[in-house]
């Protein structure tokens, strides 16, 4: 294998033939046709582990062209494991650009997060899925649910918000918070915090899932409805830290806690790390860099 | 079998002389095996059709076949919607009959964690066919199955408790309730008192009764405990071998029983 630029003739561009890739464009044409749907695909065995990002990496595969600029997400980080060898893998394979600003990216391929910074038209967001069935846990049957999306049956789908009520006090799903896309289908929206839910709703970019393992590709096109789910007297609501990010002072953004040393100290910073450089480079200042900067 | 024994008037919704459901010549062959065969018959809304046999006599293949579990091989099934329009059952759309399942009709299942998710709490179990018909209220959805249990004699304290937690007689009349909560106008139920203690059982039968009378409900009740086919129903079906070969009102069988496999059934119970 030779890694330097421009020998990259050892591959079909972007590692997949283009059978492959066609057979792929197809699924997600079928799905940008019917938001929310899932369409099965034959996915392909890919140099990582299921678990990892394969359905999205075939997706993104069979969308990227050469004039593409990719940027790859891992819980929000651009700098972990997943991210990073996702981005080389695509750099080696295809060649193309990458980055880690959201706003200059044309493709971007995430895993449990939507960026801060909304997305344009134009954009094509691309989410990891590990089990891309909303109804799973409910109804084991692969039969059956397939059923209940053909007829509609989703009353299921609320006894699961109903036992969260009734154990909890209130809905305590906080990840994979089932939506309903333009007024038919449930949908996973893949393992993203709920608190990002609200940021599928009319988006101007377009929203693409891939399943590896379980061979099943959906969309969400630009400026589609997408509801969360809830109940008139618990209604849909997102996570509120009640805090801004200590690095750069951003508020109602999705915060991780860091533990600073085993005394109980502690930060909470944004799990968008591009997000939170650009806020910083711009000159905002959470509380942590502020005290440095006194010192 | 042609004889269609009229009951004494038990229709109660004004429909009068029209029957809720209407059985022609169902039969049902495994390969070369009968399930049953030529079964015809009719129910008038708030009747109770009680089912007997032996076991293997084609009873749970006759009732899969009516509540559309079970295709029969031959013969109609029709229905009269609430609409007041009779319809066959195996000519409508799987999704009209999946609603009719799920609103008009009940299913009491022999064995209640066949008819119960056993992972979901009480209060959920008797909701989810609620939120199945487009309840989105909390607060409504629990009050019902609060009221519910109540009514089926399960203490508002565990309505958050699993299945699981309860015993067979609780989780028998938790299916109950969950089959009851949308108003159901046509039950059926297979061995409803099977497995549970003779006092468990007398005490369902109590219930069952109760709440058939109040709702007016028409049901049809397999059994194979001639007891509870006396104590719930007002008509009774025997078979054998896939054949009904007896029908009639439920004292006139038990005290008069005319074929002789019914004289046998009959003169089989257990005096104490």
């Amino acid at each position: 294998m030779n890694a330097t630029a421009g020998a990259i003739a050892t591959y079909n561009f972007a590692y997949l033939d283009e059978q492959t890739k066609r057979m792929i464009r197809r699924a997600i044409l079928k799905g940008i046709a019917i938001p929310g749907y899932q369409v099965p695909f034959a996915s392909r065995e890919m140099p990582m582990p299921y678990g990892w990002g394969t359905g999205g990496v075939q997706v993104t595969a069979s969308i990227l062209g050469p004039d593409d600029t990719l940027k790859v997400i891992d819980q929000g980080a651009d700098d972990t494991t997943n991210a990073i060898s996702i981005r080389k893998f695509f750099q080696k394979t295809a060649g193309v650009a990458t980055t880690t600003r959201t706003g200059d990216a044309t493709v971007i391929q995430t895993r449990h997060r939507i960026p801060e910074t909304p997305l344009k038209s134009g954009q094509v967001l691309v989410y990891q899925v590990p089990i891309p069935e909303p109804l799973r846990f409910l109804e084991p049957r692969e039969t059956e649910t397939r059923k209940m999306h053909a007829l509609e049956e989703y009353g299921l789908m609320h006894v699961k918000l109903y036992e969260d009520i009734a154990r909890n006090g209130h809905i305590a799903t906080t990840y994979a918070y089932p939506v309903k896309v333009e007024g038919r289908y449930v949908m996973d929206p893949s393992p993203t915090p709920k608190f990002d839910n609200p940021k599928m709703h009319m988006s101007p970019a377009l929203q693409l899932f891939g399943a590896g393992r379980e061979k099943r590709i959906y969309a969400i096109p630009p400026f589609t409805r997408v509801v969360s789910l809830d109940f008139e007297d618990h209604p849909f609501t997102v996570q509120d830290f009640g805090r801004p990010c200590a690095l750069c002072g951003a508020e109602h953004v999705y915060l991780d806690e860091v533990i600073l040393d085993d005394a109980g100290g502690r930060m909470f910073i944004c799990s968008d790390t591009d997000h939170c450089e650009e806020r910083r480079e711009a000159g905002h200042a959470g509380e942590m860099l502020a005290g440095e900067a006194a010192q | 079998m042609n004889a269609i024994d009229k009951p004494a008037g038990h229709g109660q919704d004004g429909t009068g002389e029209a029957p809720l459901l209407s059985v022609r010549s169902v039969s049902k062959f495994y390969g070369t095996r009968i399930g049953c065969q030529e079964v015809t018959f009719d129910l008038w809304p708030g009747e109770v059709l009680a089912i007997v046999g032996e076991s293997g006599s084609g009873k749970t293949t006759l009732l899969n076949c009516i509540s559309t579990r079970l295709p029969p091989s031959a013969g109609t099934v029709n229905y009269r919607v609430r609409t007041g329009e009779m319809r066959e059952l195996y000519r409508m759309s799987e999704a009209e009959r999946r609603l009719l399942m799920r609103t008009d009709w009940g299913f009491v299942h022999q064995n209640p964690a066949d008819g119960l998710r056993m992972t979901v709490s009480a209060g959920a179990n008797v909701g989810e066919r609620l939120m199945a018909v487009g309840d989105r209220h909390y607060g409504h959805i629990r009050d019902t199955a609060i009221d519910w249990l109540g009514r089926v004699e399960i203490g508002e304290d565990r309505v958050d408790d699993q299945p699981r937690a309860f015993s067979g007689g609780m989780r028998q009349r938790l299916q109950i309730a969950r089959n009851l909560v949308t108003g159901p106008r046509l039950v059926f139920m297979d061995e409803p008192t099977g497995g549970l203690d003779v006092s468990v059982q007398a005490r369902l039968l109590d219930l069952l009764r109760g709440l058939v009378a109040d709702l007016g409900l028409a049901a049809i009740v397999v059994t194979h405990d001639l007891a509870v086919a006396r104590l719930l129903s007002h008509r009774m079906m025997v078979m054998k071998e896939g054949r009904v070969v007896e029908t009639g009102l439920t004292d006139r069988v038990l005290d008069d029983p005319q074929a002789p496999y019914t004289q046998l059934l009959v003169s089989s119970i257990l005096q104490v």
